[in-house]
């Protein structure tokens, strides 16, 4: 029993049981504390509501996997211009919202291959690097327009509106890209050669370059995907608010990292799982939902709970860390033993 | 000549160069940029004193920001931190209108002091005794801060009308320049007289450029670790006081909004390397008064605050590119060809 459990600390999945574990208490609580909390609706619309947010979180994993100080602090600020472009576009133009959807998405792809050129040609410090490019696109968003601008294209809108039902509940069609987006980064970064990379890049990047691994190559797509899902999640948002302004997704890349930390990626690199990560987003969700089914909480007491729950999960984190490398110099002693016997 | 090489090869030349440009693009298209007044009232006024009195709260973030820095990790909870000092300063003086505070003057400035120091105990201890990563471990407390912030506030603003509180953020009576800057002056001086003065700054260089070897040197790294995080939330707690006086309130939402992102890039801009190691202080003050001088720059030529972020985006990409060892090399490369190319012609004639 007790090495079941010890085994069970140092698995590589350990993090994610634990929050899927505190996903079904703080879901339970939930349910047990308000009547009509315990609905498949009310499920949903933790998909529905973070859609963005669990796009972004997918893409700025990988740059965390990526080690070396991985980040991409400019999420927030390509969320907000992707929203003031499809806002602007689409009131000055005569375009169709599907090619404005499309040409939005470059934005995304222009801002993570300029961060990943920075990185990777001139060595520079991703969180310096990609705070740049989130005042740049904080700046680029206010020289479209200072104010509001409101997407009115009747088109656009149904498509916003677009929900398919399952049984008696509905899901929109922001929250099934983000699924589907789930599904194929945790594939992508799993199952396929880029994928294992970088985690390899992640882990030792000297051993992966010495491994013949083309460590800048696979730096650079990691910034693209994360600028390519921040794009994409802008058109979610964009999907939520109907509106572009400057002060759209302020802060999220803060929630998307505390959301991934949750979900057991460490900043450190080489480590995390993007079901994980998911949860942390649905974590999130969780409490904002049950604080506003309370009704006398104050918003700010998410913070303070998100604070506290990332509290425990780093220093968890830290403590299951030694634990295996205890282990594992446990089993290393065994082996020489054994060696020495033969 | 010589000094000429002598200064291009010193770590301050690019952030000095940097400013000097700004200033000089000052003196051409903005009226009057030098011009220094002596106001009716006795205090001094003009640009050159309104950037440096506008930069007081970040240099002193910097400050702390340098030594955090230079032992390899980064501190990103010091806005929240300037909330949480500003909010307790504002709760100790209380918002009665008649302007009596409810605590002593001297208590609230203390208490704002000791919540700072109190946020360096807790970011501490997590990095030096838990031995977590220095961003994440400051995550937590930049995510938690201004819902304590605002817990403490109970979700207000609270104005304070005592009239004494405003003279942190700007002038006591009869002295001619603003407190701010006076205040972020000693903070230099003490950080100077530290840092050369006692082994302190080499202790900090080693911890960040290899913890294991300073340990076994007999560096007390944990101490040394603990110190520069309460060093940074004793500055964020001063730079709270600062904030909190300007506007003569304490907003938990907007105190020291990204005031951490501007600390970074000032240390950065000074040529301080976020892995740690050799750090600059001056280099550091220089950043902080460059960021400040492009802002205000921007605003006399009509950049409209919520644009500024693009200019200052392209300023610093390119500030941190020149100083990277990259562009270096390929600079040294080319320089190499031309003089190459020089001498051949030179021998074909």
């Amino acid at each position: 029993m007790r090495k079941f459990f010890s085994n069970l600390v140092a698995s590589p999945m350990f993090s994610f049981y634990v929050t899927g574990l505190l996903f079904i208490i703080l879901f339970g609580f939930g349910s047990v504390s308000f009547e009509g909390f315990f609905s498949p609706q009310v499920f949903l619309n933790l998909f529905i509501d973070n859609a963005p947010l669990i796009i972004v979180t997918a893409g700025i994993t990988f740059t965390i996997i990526s080690g070396g100080g991985g980040i991409d602090l400019s999420v927030g600020a390509v969320v907000s211009l992707t929203c003031m472009s499809l806002a602007y576009l689409m009131r000055d133009t005569s375009l169709s919202p599907y090619l404005c959807m499309f040409l939005v998405l470059f934005i995304g792809i222009a801002i993570g291959l300029i961060n990943g050129f920075f990185i990777t040609f001139f060595k520079l410090q991703p969180f310096i690097v990609t705070l740049g490019t989130m005042f740049l696109c904080r700046g680029l968003t206010a020289m479209i327009s200072r104010d509001s601008v409101a997407i009115s294209n009747e088109e656009y809108g149904n498509l916003a509106f677009t929900s398919f039902e399952i049984g008696d509940c509905f899901i929109s069609l922001g929250a099934v890209i983000a699924i589907i987006v789930v599904i194929i980064a945790t594939i992508v970064l799993r199952y396929t050669s880029f994928g294992r990379g970088v985690y390899a890049v992640g882990g030792n990047e000297q051993s992966a370059r010495l491994m013949g691994l083309r460590v800048d190559r696979i730096r650079l797509m990691v910034y693209v995907i994360s600028g390519f899902c921040a794009a994409l999640g802008g058109i979610a948002y964009s999907w939520i608010m109907l509106s572009g302004y400057t002060l759209h997704g302020l802060g999220m890349e803060m929630d998307a990292i505390a959301s991934s930390v949750i979900g057991g990626t460490q900043l450190m690199g080489g480590v995390g799982f993007i079901p994980g990560t998911v949860l942390g987003v649905m974590i999130q969700g969780t409490i904002l939902t049950i604080i506003s089914f309370q009704g006398t909480l104050s918003a700010w007491w998410t913070k303070i709970v998100v604070g506290v729950l990332l509290c425990l999960f780093i220093v968890m984190q830290a403590l299951v860390t030694e634990h295996r490398n205890k282990l594992m110099n446990l089993k290393a002693e065994d082996s020489g033993k054994k060696g020495k016997k033969a | 000549m010589d000094m000429l090489k002598k200064f291009s090869q010193s770590s301050l030349a690019l952030p000095l160069t940097a400013l000097a440009l700004l200033l000089l693009f000052n003196a051409i298209f903005v009226d009057d940029f030098f011009k220094i007044q002596v106001m009716e009232n006795g205090n001094l006024y003009g640009r050159p004193i309104d950037i440096l009195y506008r930069a007081s709260s970040l240099i002193i973030l910097a400050l702390g920001m340098t030594f955090v820095i230079a032992t390899g990790g980064i501190d990103i909870s010091v806005g929240a931190v300037v909330a949480i000092s500003a909010a307790t300063c504002c709760l100790m003086l209380g918002g009665d209108i008649s302007g009596v505070p409810a605590h002593p003057f001297i208590i609230a400035i203390l208490a704002a002091l000791a919540a700072g120091i109190i946020a360096g105990i807790w970011n501490g201890t997590l990095v030096a005794k838990f031995k977590i990563q220095a961003m994440v471990a400051t995550l937590i407390l930049m995510t938690a801060g201004r819902g304590i912030a605002q817990l403490l506030t109970d979700g207000q603003i609270i104005t304070v009308y005592y009239k004494p509180f405003s003279y942190i953020g700007g002038n006591i009576p009869g002295v001619m320049l603003p407190t701010a800057m006076l205040i972020a002056l000693c903070m230099v001086v003490l950080v100077i007289l530290l840092d050369r003065k006692t082994s302190l700054g080499l202790m900090i260089q080693s911890v960040g450029i290899n913890q294991n070897a300073s340990r076994y040197a007999g560096v007390k790294v944990t101490a040394v670790l603990f110190a520069v995080y309460i060093f940074s939330g004793f500055c964020a707690g001063t730079a709270g006081l600062i904030e909190s006086s300007l506007i003569r309130a304490a907003d938990a939402n907007n105190a020291g909004l990204n005031m951490e992102m501007d600390a970074i890039l000032a240390v950065t801009l000074g040529g301080t390397l976020m892995v740690g190691g050799r750090y600059y202080i001056g280099g550091t003050i220089i950043g902080a008064i460059t960021i400040q001088t492009l802002t205000t720059t921007m605003y006399a030529v009509g950049v409209s605050s919520d644009r500024l972020p693009a200019i200052k985006a392209i300023v610093i990409l390119l500030i941190i590119t020149i100083q990277s060892e990259r562009f270096k090399q390929m600079f040294r490369e080319w320089r190499m060809k031309r003089a190459d190319k020089a001498a051949k012609e030179a021998s074909h004639a």
